[in-house]
């Protein structure tokens, strides 16, 4: 294990370290992280990293294999365009996490802002998923093409909605589970109800026992649901806009 | 329901020369014509021709001509022909109108309204034949200051720059809006022309990879194909915010396109949509802008010039300076005669500003603020030819792209139905029977010549101005006058008129 401290560090300078650091260690504790950008960006090896303190914007953007532990809150863009790894973050994440994500799996234990997912993709066996403890904001899985995100709705307060309005908005591919209600009116024009199948337990099961292990949660608890399975009307939404 | 729409060109088929050999029926990819199997003739379905002369230049026989049809409405000077053939089609099937290339429309040609100056007498002429002649053209963010120690070196850290022959690049077309053949068209061009291509949002297919060093990456709302080995791969990336051909309006290849191929460049299932919208979702303010310029910084260990792109639109000089103090190293401004694979019609003729008033107050602004030295300026959005160039640089950048110019140097024909994908001659199409008709060996060969005849044609522009670089074009709009333009157009564009 290394210890990078932080403090006083610009971005650079962290991944500079950081890129040092995996050169001698499988495991590096970043502490005293106080809102730099960019950490992690574009890492490509199996290193293990843990951030105490709280990461700044595009958290682990790029991210080509590691795995990055925050103990703490994150802010907006975590996983910006992920291509492989893990992101576990115990507390919350802002906006826009799982940006153009193709691939590794975020694990958040609270909530999650809006426009989460936007604009994930999937191809053959490369599948990102975003799993969200609590809840999510609006535009949840905007324009996405591929992929899980599941919300589980963990911790809901009276009164609280699992997720936002917008939902799945601009969908074409990908799923979206909801563990809990809800309303057509926060439904996307392009996202319909789907009925749970066992392929579906299937896919949630290794994203959810992962997610207990990280955040100690029961996993027969969660599995129980019920979950609001959501897919895409089809896979292009705006075909028949134009006139060809 | 009857179609009103009367077709709008007519095909005249020459029956003396007409051999019915059918090669017609093979080449046209919009199926016009077809063997008449009863009479042993070939028969034209000319509602379905596009004019893209396919049939003409492929018939063994020269039997073959493309004529408008000429058929008469009442005349009309506000219902024109078009407007009411627009009516039709929309009546017919409610769709938003699709367009390929960029705007025809009758707006004025500013470029035609510019003349070049030349040396006579005093500060004479150069011949480009006999002196050399520099066109060596260098991208990106530019020292403050120089300084050098006391041994006479340079202390100064130059900002990663993109090194061009010549001030011309390709400008972005996706591997999905053009075929593979095209693309590689332009990847071996540009790197024997020592410039540069852009491969468009869609990432980089695996045969490609060999041109790299002249790849410029985009980036765009949609990330498409977008990971480190394509970053790191390609010598500059370039923020896609906005398109002359369509501001405001994101990209869209249809599912259909998307085939096995595509797929794997792209990075999407085969079939699928691939939509990038015109706002990236993270980026609502200059702040985060710079957010995403630093953050592929980041990811390119600070090696490589960060471009954004914009459309010209009204405040183009106050969006350019943004985009300097956002970090950019280079800015393209993309007039509203720029290209494109589809626009929504209406979108394409109607929104933005052309690129001369565009490039012209860019720059008056950028040196009026003090950092236009931080930032190199690349034009676009139809760049005819070479003189169209001399122009653009003159009024203050530092160089163009060009696309439609080179789709036509591999035989594009303007036909402007790009968005079908039936494209007959190999480039705006994926499929694999049409995309072999574009050899890429021969269509590079073309490109190379096209490329070479303009550089010719700047030197001796340049000779005659009695200049023996392109530096000394830049922003040198003293070099300009203008012919029929008001005095507010001259101003913004910084020119005198002829005469003066």
């Amino acid at each position: 294990m290394i210890i990078v401290d932080s403090r006083n560090l610009n971005f650079r300078e962290i991944n500079e370290q950081i890129k040092l650091a995996a050169q001698k260690s499988k495991y590096i504790n970043l502490i005293n992280v106080n809102g730099q950008r960019y950490i992690g960006t574009g890492l490509s090896s199996s290193v293990n990293i843990t951030i105490e303190g709280l990461p700044g914007n595009d958290l682990a953007a790029f991210l080509n294999g590691p795995r990055i532990t925050v103990n703490g809150n994150g802010q907006d863009a975590i996983a910006n365009t992920m291509n492989a790894g893990e992101v576990i973050i115990h507390g919350m994440a802002g906006d826009t996490a799982g940006y153009a994500m193709r691939g590794g799996s975020v694990y958040i234990s609270g909530n999650a802002g809006y426009r989460v997912g936007i604009h994930m993709k999937e191809y053959k066996s490369s599948i990102p998923a975003i799993i969200i403890g609590n809840k999510a904001g609006d535009f949840l899985g905007e324009y996405m093409a591929g992929g899980i995100v599941a919300v589980l709705g963990l911790n809901l307060g009276k009164g609280d909605s699992i997720v936002g309005n917008y939902c799945g908005t601009g969908m074409h591919g990908g799923v979206i589970y909801v563990r809990g209600h809800v309303g057509n009116h926060q439904l996307g024009a392009e996202v319909v109800r789907k009925e749970m199948k066992e392929n579906d337990y299937k896919k949630l099961e290794p994203l959810l026992r992962k997610f207990c292990s990280y955040f100690k949660n029961d996993y027969k608890d969660i599995v129980k649901g019920p979950f609001t399975k959501l897919v895409s009307v089809n896979k292009r939404p705006y075909g028949s806009l134009y006139a060809y | 329901m009857l179609s009103f729409l009367q077709p709008e060109f007519l095909i005249q088929r020459d029956k003396d020369r007409c051999n019915s050999c059918g090669l017609c029926v093979k080449q046209c990819s919009f199926e016009v014509h077809q063997h008449d199997k009863v009479k042993g003739t070939v028969l034209s379905d000319e509602t379905k021709c596009i004019c893209c002369h396919r049939c003409v230049t492929m018939c063994p026989t020269r039997a073959l001509s493309v004529r408008k049809n000429t058929l008469a409405f009442r005349r009309n000077s506000n219902w024109t022909v078009k407007a009411v053939r627009e009516i039709y089609k929309q009546a017919e099937t409610g769709g938003i109108l699709l367009s390929g290339m960029g705007n025809p429309e009758d707006y004025p040609i500013y470029w035609d309204r510019i003349v070049i100056n030349a040396s006579q007498v005093t500060n004479p002429p150069i011949d480009p034949l006999r002196e050399p002649m520099e066109l060596k053209t260098f991208l990106g963010r530019k020292p403050e200051r120089v300084d050098i120690d006391a041994n006479g070196n340079l202390q100064v850290k130059l900002p990663p720059q993109l090194e061009l022959e010549a001030p011309i690049l390709f400008s972005a077309m996706s591997f999905g809006s053009i075929s593979f053949n095209a693309c590689k068209a332009l990847a071996m061009a540009a790197a024997q022309l020592g410039i540069y291509y852009n491969a468009g949002e869609g990432g980089l297919h695996k045969d490609l990879y060999n041109y790299s060093r002249n790849t410029i990456a985009q980036v765009a709302s949609g990330r498409f194909g977008i990971n480190i080995e394509y970053l790191n791969a390609c010598s500059a990336v370039e923020i896609k915010m906005g398109q002359g051909a369509k501001p405001g309006i994101g990209g869209h290849l249809p599912g259909e396109k998307v085939n096995e191929e595509i797929s794997k460049t792209r990075m999407i299932p085969v079939g699928s949509d691939a939509l990038s919208p015109a706002p990236h979702h993270d980026i609502y303010s200059i702040e985060d802008l710079k957010q995403l310029i630093y953050l592929l910084r980041e990811t390119t260990g600070y090696a490589k010039p960060i471009a954004v792109k914009v459309a010209a639109v009204n405040n183009i000089s106050s969006i350019a300076s943004g985009i300097v103090r956002a970090g950019a190293d280079i800015i393209v401004i993309d007039g509203f005669r720029g290209g494109t694979g589809a626009a929504p019609t209406r979108i394409r003729d109607n929104v933005g500003i052309p690129i001369e008033m565009a490039v012209a107050s860019v720059d008056t602004r950028l040196k009026n603020e003090g950092i236009r030295s931080q930032v190199s300026i690349i034009a676009s959005g139809s760049m005819r030819n070479s003189a169209d160039i001399i122009k653009a640089i003159a009024l203050g950048a530092d160089a163009v792209y060009i696309a439609t110019g080179a789709l036509i140097a591999l035989g594009c024909h303007v036909c402007q139905k790009c968005y079908t994908g039936k494209c007959s001659w190999g480039i705006a199409t994926q499929n694999p029977d049409l995309v072999k008709r574009l050899n890429p060996d021969i269509g590079s060969k073309r490109l190379i010549n096209l490329i070479t005849a303009w550089i010719n044609e700047i030197k001796e522009f340049l000779g005659g101005m009695g200049i023996n670089s392109i530096d000394s074009l830049r922003g040198n709009r003293d070099m300009l006058r203008g012919i029929g333009l008001n005095q507010k157009e001259l101003d913004i564009l910084g020119i005198k008129t002829a005469g003066e």
